[in-house]
């Protein structure tokens, strides 16, 4: 591949991939493009095996050397993947599966048809939408950190180069460093992982250290439960994250930059080891970057998959071959960090952000967003919600607009409750936060906090005292156990909270519950520990009289916790049909068919809800 | 240059400390003590893990753990505040819930800094209750023990094992509430490369880690009416007195010997006697190395810790190592054999206890190739200097009221100050050098202090000229000290003849058996203890050495008659089969790279 080595070969090589993928998404000469969905997500749905049947029905028809087919990233909108584009009709395809593969080929690359059982549904509206753009789901979206993905194949450079990449570090190697950090500043970018420390201030306290080594690290050890947005942006255009530690590298003076992402993430793994080699292989990372005084090298490093190795001094441990356990700061990372050198630690949304920011320059990207959050998130929207996926939104968006106009809402009818964002470690909002603009401060203002970004959306079944419980399952899992107010107080917390669901609470256990929480939420080494408790005590907060219908009336009023309800058949509902009872697997359940309503033996149910899934006629419920 | 002054407040009160303190070191030179347990005495600690010294400062987010945090100008410090209290409070009592409390039995009481933590903060009792973690008790090895299950964690232990000894034995495991400490995958200290030395004994807060205690094997020896010969280590004269409250530096060895004359002891010896013994052998193999040009540096052997980190990482350099056994599995043959054939006792009868500084020498007593005489164990029992104090109290002993008595003076009673000196490190070569320049000259040196040797340093280095043969010399202790002259003689490079290695650092003074020095049970000593208890105790050796009026090992008497008598001469056929051992090469874990 041809060497980049100057400002004006980058520029030259630039002009003309754009035109070449301008003709691919217009159609120039009469080409034609198909793009299938090549995130983690659509290949566990046989998108592979799609694009393989594609590859050979254009070859059987001859079509092959006409029609180009490659991956892209992800389309955000997962609950409706495997998603196919066709250019430049720019049709969008989606639960596409291999049996359909003929069809689009038949009646809509030869035949010119669009197919319409393939065409996404508005489900509340009955809409069809047969082009992206205009889905509600991506109407309010904006991508700036998902720059590319759906769009550009994740393993070509010059399509990257096509879609903007590179412009951001050109430019930036025209800037002194410090206008570079300058203008980071005014951007008003903060961290994206989660506690929202303004970008710009980290680079400058590892700009003004003295040292000849600094590093960059890159943090894609992504692990709340869920979340998925570091995936994606690494699945989907590696290039662009590469190019923002690059600029991040050239602000403060770094050489090295380290990718740390989890093992678990093999897809986005394998597209940054492509993307440096080819970086590597156009002179584009090495030395002398066009032609200037920076060097830079990009390495890679994988988790084994521990929560806590997200928090910035674990995983420096870990990069280091340690045990991952944080350490205690100060020092902080900035001023003494991996082999304790200077060393900055950013997202990976952090670092998408950045060559976008010097593309269009601070005030253009602060345009974007609340007074003191600019530009946009990314969230996975989850749980019980209509369109589960990625999204990215500009900050000051409200809840609502989240849930209802990008969510399409809570499904069957069921009653919004809450929404859990920022993992493990954020807190649960009420249909009182619903108008909430979210940005860094509001959310923590209200009890929660951005975290990561996962957005997980609770109805009128979830029983929150057992959410708290399950955030506390996986925060005791993940506990490094190296400071005592996480590893045994969290233990301790869990045990009451399990004491509460099984109906064994008493009001006295509330109080030691809160103290506890507090005392993790002040005492705790990390962040990890810090904000631990911030499930129980969000929950405590907003649906304290759950917990006291728990303990007290010794009742879940979800009918979540077992040992808290019952199955029950309507003796009016009930047409004495037997299903119910032929199904249950403990034989709990008599009556005679056609005369006598059918009845369930409490102490011999097990609660395994199959009597419930079997009638027809909604006779059985929970009490 | 004078370190800068900063302004800080603790309580609203204003202090001017130096710059560079964390907070608990300032609140210490202000009056304050902040209870910790993960933080190594002085204050200093990298980990800020246990979260029981928490404070409150103005302005930083949620509570500092005052052992890490470092002080700035003008911060403004609140120990005592409300929030503050209950969070040290509740680390503790989150500990407790966590911690096998069997304090009757345990014996760490009296020295367990958890209990004083607990009483510190006020901890109430069971204040939380809940599973404890998976517990391992690992018992198998001779010389340490392990349970997790009065483990909190604090890694102390972990930073010792790396920092000291270079080897990181003990590591953590698992994660979370599981999380425990252990040689890799939880195995015995008896299956890992564990030296046995004990210094991560001395730092354990709790009675996680401790000797493995020979107590009763000494009492069952008494109940079947064994002859039980007690033998104590130079160092242990120099601390068993900190057993009793009194102060570190204080002389015990009067006191000492009436109190095992109180135990019932059969004979009280001196392992000096041994010491003294081992400088002939030691010596003398040094020389016939040299003049036969033989394998240099030659390296002592009286450390078994050094032996067993020897035969783990080093087995390569065995040749180097004198071939002499320890003073007192030396002293333990010849009462086997010299001693009992004089008084004419079956070996059989007679039990040897050795009153050691030191948790390897449990080790040592097992090896195969110490047992001279009719296949017996050289010694019986090792005891550590703590576990002596907890037989002297238990038998009803008021330490405070002992008379001073003299070490039985039969046949192996008589020492000289050369042994003395071998609790310390750069005794031994001290030791050995007297006694060389009389063997290659023929006359006594003039001098018999080698100051050049003495003292504390990582590593000693000394070119001593006896009448015009130049004798390059080494002294170090602590296996991360010695690791380098190591790596030196196995790449062919070292430029000695001999070198003293003891295992822990500063030697048997500050060995694993010693008593536990944590300056929050010892109010009455003044100055950082920590700093200075290694000098206090090398300084006792030393001025009894002083004392002395023989202070060369072949000026000794009782030496002299066992060769005429008994042995013939140093490293004749009699002195090879009682007074050396072999060495065995254990698995290699780390091949060379």
């Amino acid at each position: 591949m041809a060497k980049i080595r100057t400002q004006e070969e980058l520029a030259a090589r630039i002009g003309k991939c754009e035109s070449c993928l301008k003709a691919k998404f217009t159609g120039e000469g009469g080409k034609r493009a198909i793009v299938i969905c090549g995130g983690t997500g659509c290949l566990s749905n046989k998108s592979a095996e799609i694009k393989a049947a594609f590859e050979q029905k254009l070859k059987e028809k001859g079509l092959d050397k006409k029609i180009s087919i490659n991956f892209v990233g992800c389309f955000g909108f997962c609950s409706q993947g495997p998603f196919v584009k066709i250019f430049p009709e720019d049709t969008l395809y989606r639960m596409v599966k291999v049996s359909d593969v003929d069809r689009i080929v038949e009646n809509d690359i030869i035949g010119g048809k669009v197919v319409e059982d393939l065409v996404y549904v508005d489900p509340n509206t009955k809409v069809k939408y047969p082009k992206q753009d205009e889905i509600p789901f991506y109407a309010k979206q904006k991508r700036v950190a998902l720059h590319g993905s759906s769009m550009i194949n994740p393993e070509d450079i010059d399509e990257a180069l096509g879609y903007d990449s590179f412009k951001g570090l050109a430019k930036a190697l025209t800037m002194k460093p410090q206008e570079v950090i300058d203008m980071i500043l005014k951007s008003g970018l903060r961290g994206r992982g989660g506690a929202g420390f303004p970008t710009g201030r980290k680079w400058q306290f590892a700009h003004d250290q003295v040292n000849n080594t600094k590093y960059v690290v890159c943090n894609g050890d992504e692990g709340d439960p869920g979340a998925f947005m570091d995936r994606s942006m690494l699945e989907a255009n590696p290039f662009n994250v590469i190019e923002g530690m690059m600029i991040a590298g050239y602000a403060i003076g770094a050489k090295e930059g380290y990718f740390y992402v989890r093992a678990e993430y093999p897809i986005a793994v394998n597209r940054l080891k492509i993307a440096i080699k080819k970086l590597n292989e156009v002179g584009l990372l090495g030395r002398h970057i066009l032609g200037t005084d920076f060097s830079f090298q990009a390495h890679i490093r994988l988790g084994a998959g521990a929560f806590v190795c997200g928090e910035e001094t674990a995983l420096l441990n870990s990069i280091e071959g340690k045990r991952g356990m944080p350490r205690p700061r100060p020092p902080f990372p900035a001023i003494k960090g991996l082999w304790q050198k200077p060393t900055i630690i950013n997202n990976v949304e952090t670092l998408a952000n950045v060559p976008y920011i010097l593309r269009v320059g601070a005030d253009e990207y602060a345009k974007v967003g609340t007074e003191k959050s600019k530009g946009t998130k990314v969230f996975a929207l989850g749980g019980k919600v209509n369109n589960v996926g990625l999204v990215e939104v500009p900050m000051g968006l409200t809840l609502k607009e989240l849930v209802y106009d990008i969510g399409g809402g809570v499904p069957n009818g069921k009653q919004f409750k809450a929404i859990q964002t920022g993992g493990p470690s954020g807190g649960c909002l009420t249909v009182k936060n619903l108008d909430t603009p979210i940005d860094y401060d509001n959310l923590i203002a209200q009890g929660s906090m951005m975290g990561s970004g996962g957005a997980i959306v609770m109805d009128e079944d979830n029983c929150m005292v057992n959410i708290a419980k399950f955030y506390m399952e996986f925060i005791t899992d993940e506990s490094c156990g190296k400071c005592t107010p996480c590893r045994v107080g969290t233990k301790r917390i869990l045990e009451i909270l399990t004491k509460i669901t099984k109906g064994q609470g008493t009001m006295e256990d509330l109080t030691y519950l809160q103290e506890l929480a507090f005392a993790t939420k002040n005492g705790a080494l990390c962040g990890l520990g810090q904000t631990a408790a911030n499930p129980v005590l969000s929950t405590m907060k907003n649906f304290y009289d759950e917990y006291v219908a728990h303990v007290r009336d010794k009742k879940c009023p979800a009918h979540e916790c077992k040992d808290l309800m019952e199955y029950y058949i309507d003796p009016e509902k009930c047409k004495k049909c037997s299903a119910c009872a032929r199904g249950c697997p403990v034989g709990a359940i008599s009556g005679v068919v056609g005369k006598e309503a059918f009845k369930i033996d409490t102490k011999k149910c097990i609660k395994c809800g199959s009597c419930i899934s079997t009638c027809r006629f909604g006779a059985i419920s929970k009490r | 240059m004078a370190k800068k002054m900063l302004n800080i407040k603790i309580e609203d009160h204003p202090y001017q400390v130096e710059e560079g303190l964390t907070i608990m070191e300032a609140a210490q030179k202000c009056g304050y003590n902040i209870p910790h347990l993960c933080t190594f005495e002085g204050g200093r600690c990298s980990r800020g893990s246990c979260r029981v010294c928490l404070v409150e400062v103005t302005g930083a987010r949620g509570l500092v753990a005052s052992c890490v945090y470092p002080i700035n100008e003008g911060m403004d410090i609140h120990i005592n505040s409300q929030k503050a209290l209950g969070a040290r409070r509740t680390s503790v009592e989150l500990l407790l819930s966590n911690h096998n409390k069997n304090c009757q039995q345990c014996v760490k009481n009296g020295n367990c800094e958890l209990l004083l933590a607990a009483q510190m903060t006020g901890a109430r009792d069971d204040m939380y209750q809940g599973e404890q973690t998976e517990n391992t008790v690992d018992e198998i090895a001779p010389g340490i023990t392990r349970d997790t299950s009065k483990c909190v964690l604090c890694g102390r232990c972990v930073e010792t094992c790396k920092a000291l000894q270079g080897i990181g034995v003990l590591g953590f495991q698992k994660r979370g509430f599981k999380t425990i400490v252990g040689p890799a995958f939880n195995r015995s200290f008896a299956d890992s490369p564990c030296m046995q030395c004990g210094q991560c004994v001395l730092v354990c807060p709790t009675g996680a880690l401790l000797e493995k205690s020979e107590i009763e094997k000494v009492d069952e020896a008494m109940k079947a009416g064994k002859k039980v010969i007690v033998q104590t280590a130079p160092a242990v004269r120099a601390t068993i007195a900190e057993e009793f409250g009194e102060k570190i530096g204080t002389t015990g060895t009067g006191k000492m010997v009436a109190a095992l004359h109180r135990l019932g002891f059969y004979r009280v010896f001196d392992t000096n006697f041994a010491a003294d013994l081992t400088i002939m052998e030691e010596g003398t193999e040094l020389l016939n190395r040299i003049k036969n040009g033989g394998v240099l540096p030659q390296i002592t052997s009286c450390s078994p810790g050094w032996i067993n980190y020897m035969e783990y990482f080093y087995s390569d350099l065995i040749p180097h190592v004198s071939t002499c056994k320890s003073p007192h599995e030396m002293e333990g043959a010849i009462i086997k054999s010299y001693f009992a054939e004089k008084h004419g006792l079956k070996p059989e009868e007679i039990f040897v206890v050795s009153i050691m500084p030191c948790t390897a020498k449990k080790y040592e007593r097992t090896r195969k190739a110490n047992a001279a005489v009719n296949g017996l164990p050289d010694v019986d029992a090792v005891l550590t200097v703590r576990e002596l104090g907890r037989m002297i109290r238990r038998a009803g002993i008021n330490w405070q009221k002992l008379p001073e008595e003299e070490f039985d003076n039969d046949l192996l009673g008589q020492y000289t100050g050369a042994g003395v000196i071998f609790g310390v490190t750069g005794g031994v070569m001290e030791a050995a050098l007297r006694t060389a320049y009389h063997v290659l000259t023929g006359k006594e040196a003039g001098f018999l202090d080698f100051k050049a040797v003495r003292g504390l340093k990582d590593v000693k280095e000394a070119e001593i000229d006896i009448n015009g043969t130049k004798l390059k010399v080494a002294v170090t202790s602590g296996m991360a000290n010695a690791k380098p002259l190591l790596d030196d003689i196995r790449a062919g490079k070292s430029p000695y003849a001999f070198i003293e290695i003891m295992g822990c650092p500063g030697g048997c003074i500050n060995g694993g058996g010693q008593p536990y020095v944590t300056s929050c049970f010892l109010p009455h000593e003044k100055d950082n203890i920590r700093d200075t208890y290694r000098k206090k105790r090398s300084a006792v050796l030393y001025s009894e050495d002083e004392r002395l009026a023989i202070r060369q090992s072949h000026n000794n008497p009782d030496i002299q008659k066992l060769y005429q008598d008994f042995l013939g001469e140093p490293c004749g056929e009699k002195s090879h089969h009682l007074l050396h051992t072999t060495y065995e090469a254990k698995r290699v874990r780390f091949p060379k790279k």
